[in-house]
């Protein structure tokens, strides 16, 4: 029994990348697509990928109209009076902020935070390899953490489910954007998208322009006020000559505290090269672990820690949303995807479903000489069974016969494990009739045509 | 166990095929298995590749050579990640406007990639694909692995190559 509770890693899963497998029939005949339309994410793209956005940014066009209603109310009804009697800085320097703030705003929310991309078929199955052999006979599943050490420091690092890989340091899975995020600070509701490694510059230069900004508007309305209740008439009648300076009072003064606040604790952050997130959990606070035990990503120098998070190198974005989807390529992946996944589910479930090995085994035959050679009217002799595994490479060479009619007495095996059963299920619903199969000619055909003519160049290096 | 891995060629039976071209490798061979360098996290969380040698690939190419290839990719991404005087005017450059200049500037970090994926490309042609071998490059797996795939030719079945796809184009 001990590993099917290892199966809720359902290793079908890892194939399931947007662009699955099944349906790869159909998409060949579509207009080719960029690699955002079939993101996993819960993101929204404008602009043809250009733009992210996490899909839930409710909130960010209410940060929007906050900016621009105080800041136009403060153009609009205090700045005339202020320029008048004081000087004409004061909206250049206002316009100025209000440019930079609503800049770095949308750079923060349009900017890819540092999404890791996820795992690919074979990426996954070899970290569930090393997880299986990693682990003691005990019944309980392997642990799925890994330990690292950094900078004379062990680091935990843990195993994300959805994305199929270890989580590099620093890295966090933002539930909310279903996306691992490196360098993961928080995601932000009032920005609309993650804060994380490639777009925390932006964010922190938004938060410090707002207070600025914030603080001068607060400033100035307040001068404002008292200019004209100095001017003989009472506070009472200076608010009713400028009710707008009112609202914006209002709103400065419930927010300036917040964002002084935040910057604040950001600076603190920059200064100690933490995250938002780790010093939420406590990860490098000397009470949980002990003196010696501090941040290992830390430059123990305030300055060079300030350089490196704001002015360090602008790493790359690691998801390609522009780039495009390989259209020829997909059922050479499918096809190895499929080789691949039984691997280790062969592997993990070896004592208890040696029965239904067969049948996959058999379906790894099918879904090979599916993809890879169909020479029309082969005659077909491939032996199956456990001991039948050698024959499932060697049927991957044009010498070996193998055929393409369906087997229906391998498809029909009973497996006392549901997964297994569910899998043959699936596959038997669309690689085993035998319509479609003679009716859509392989797409390896030109290729295996291809491999003949070039097969007599091979020769062979001799290693040292 | 057993099982599993008798579903790949046993890579040190079969001797590599030779490749002269990359395409050629990607048409003409199938997929055996892919290996899987990963990350380096010993001196932070700076992009570095772990230098030790995989057992998979010991009957395919010399430890000098992978071992060369993987610190010179180590060495780019140290230059690109480089903490200096060009980063902080680069980066103070870009703060001061807002950091528009972004958008129409290449950083360095952006001219090192393009130079390493030249370098892999390079490394592929004249290395890897004639051992039946390839690098992708990391930046295509979100920078946690080198992969390198294994290449099988699809002819070599103990028999010598060049006879059995001569038979069997004969045969069609």
């Amino acid at each position: 029994m001990k590993n099917c509770e290892y199966q809720q890693i359902d290793p079908r899963a890892l194939s399931v990348s947007p662009s699955s497998a099944e349906n790869h029939i159909g998409k060949r005949s579509q207009r080719p697509r960029r690699k955002w339309e079939v993101f996993p994410g819960k993101n929204r793209f404008f602009c043809d990928g250009r733009l992210i956005l996490a899909r839930q940014n409710g909130v960010l066009p209410m940060t929007l109209v906050l900016i621009v209603v105080t800041c136009g109310l403060f153009f609009a009804f205090d700045c005339p009076f202020l320029v008048e009697h004081l000087t004409v800085f004061i909206p250049v320097i206002g316009g100025v902020l209000f440019v930079f703030v609503i800049i770095s705003l949308l750079r923060t929310s349009f900017t890819d935070p540092g999404i890791l991309p996820r795992a690919t078929p074979d990426e996954a199955a070899d970290i569930e390899k090393q997880i299986d052999t990693s682990g003691s006979s005990s019944y309980r599943p392997p642990p799925r953490t890994k330990e690292v050490l950094i900078n004379q420091q062990v680091v935990k690092l843990k195993y994300c489910f959805t994305c199929k890989t270890f989580r590099p340091p620093r890295t966090s899975h933002c539930s909310l954007c279903d996306n691992c995020v490196e360098r993961f600070d928080h995601h932000c509701p009032w920005v609309g998208n993650c804060v994380g490694k490639r777009n925390y510059r932006f964010f922190y230069s938004f938060i410090v322009s707002l207070s600025f900004l914030t603080s001068f508007i607060f400033g100035c309305v307040i001068t404002h006020i008292t200019l004209r209740s100095q001017a003989g008439k009472s506070l009472i009648q200076a608010i009713q000559e400028s009710p707008a300076s009112v609202v914006e009072l209002v709103i400065c003064f419930f927010s300036i505290w917040s964002i002084l606040g935040l910057s604040g604790f950001h600076t603190y952050l920059i200064a100690s090269n933490l995250t938002t997130n780790e010093d939420i959990k406590g990860s490098w606070s000397s009470k949980r672990a002990g003196e010696e035990y501090g941040n290992p990503y830390s430059y123990n120098s305030i300055i060079t820690n300030c350089c490196a998070t704001l002015c360090g190198p602008m790493p790359p974005s690691l998801i390609d949303r522009r780039g495009w989807l390989p259209l020829e390529e997909m059922i050479p992946t499918a096809s190895t995807s499929e080789m691949e996944l039984p691997t280790f589910v062969a592997k993990n479930d070896a004592h208890m479903c040696t029965q239904s090995t067969k049948g996959m085994l058999g379906r790894v035959v099918r879904s090979l000489d599916f993809h890879e050679l169909c020479p029309p009217g082969t005659p077909k002799t491939t032996p199956m069974g456990p001991e039948g595994s050698s024959s499932v490479a060697l049927s991957a060479q044009p010498s070996a016969s193998v055929s393409c009619a369906p087997q229906p007495t391998l498809q029909s095996v009973v497996t006392p494990c549901p997964h297994f059963s569910r899998i043959n299920k699936r596959d038997s619903l669309h690689s085993t009739n035998p319509a479609f199969r003679l009716a859509s000619p392989s797409p390896s055909l030109s290729r295996a045509g291809f491999v003949l003519e070039d097969a007599p160049e091979v020769s062979f290096v001799p290693l040292p | 166990m057993n099982m599993g891995n008798a579903l790949y060629l046993p890579t040190c039976l079969c001797d590599p095929p030779q490749f002269h071209n990359l395409q050629e490798l990607r048409h003409s061979a199938s997929l055996a298995n892919k290996v899987f360098i990963q990350r380096d996290y010993s001196e932070g969380t700076t992009c570095r590749f772990q230098t030790k040698f995989p057992s998979e690939l010991e009957s395919r190419i010399e430890k000098t050579l992978f071992e060369d290839t993987v610190k010179t990719l180590n060495n780019y991404y140290a230059e690109a990640e480089k903490i200096g005087g060009q980063s902080y005017l680069e980066g103070c450059l870009a703060c001061t406007t807002a950091y528009l200049i972004f958008l129409c500037m290449e950083t360095r970090y952006e001219k090192v990639l393009k130079k390493i994926a030249k370098y892999i490309q390079e490394q592929n042609e004249k290395i890897y694909a004639p051992r039946g071998l390839l690098i992708t490059d990391p930046i295509e797996r979100g920078m946690r692995v080198i992969e390198i795939s294994i290449y099988e030719d699809r002819s070599s079945s103990g028999s010598s190559s060049g006879s059995s796809s001569v038979s069997s184009s004969t045969a069609r």
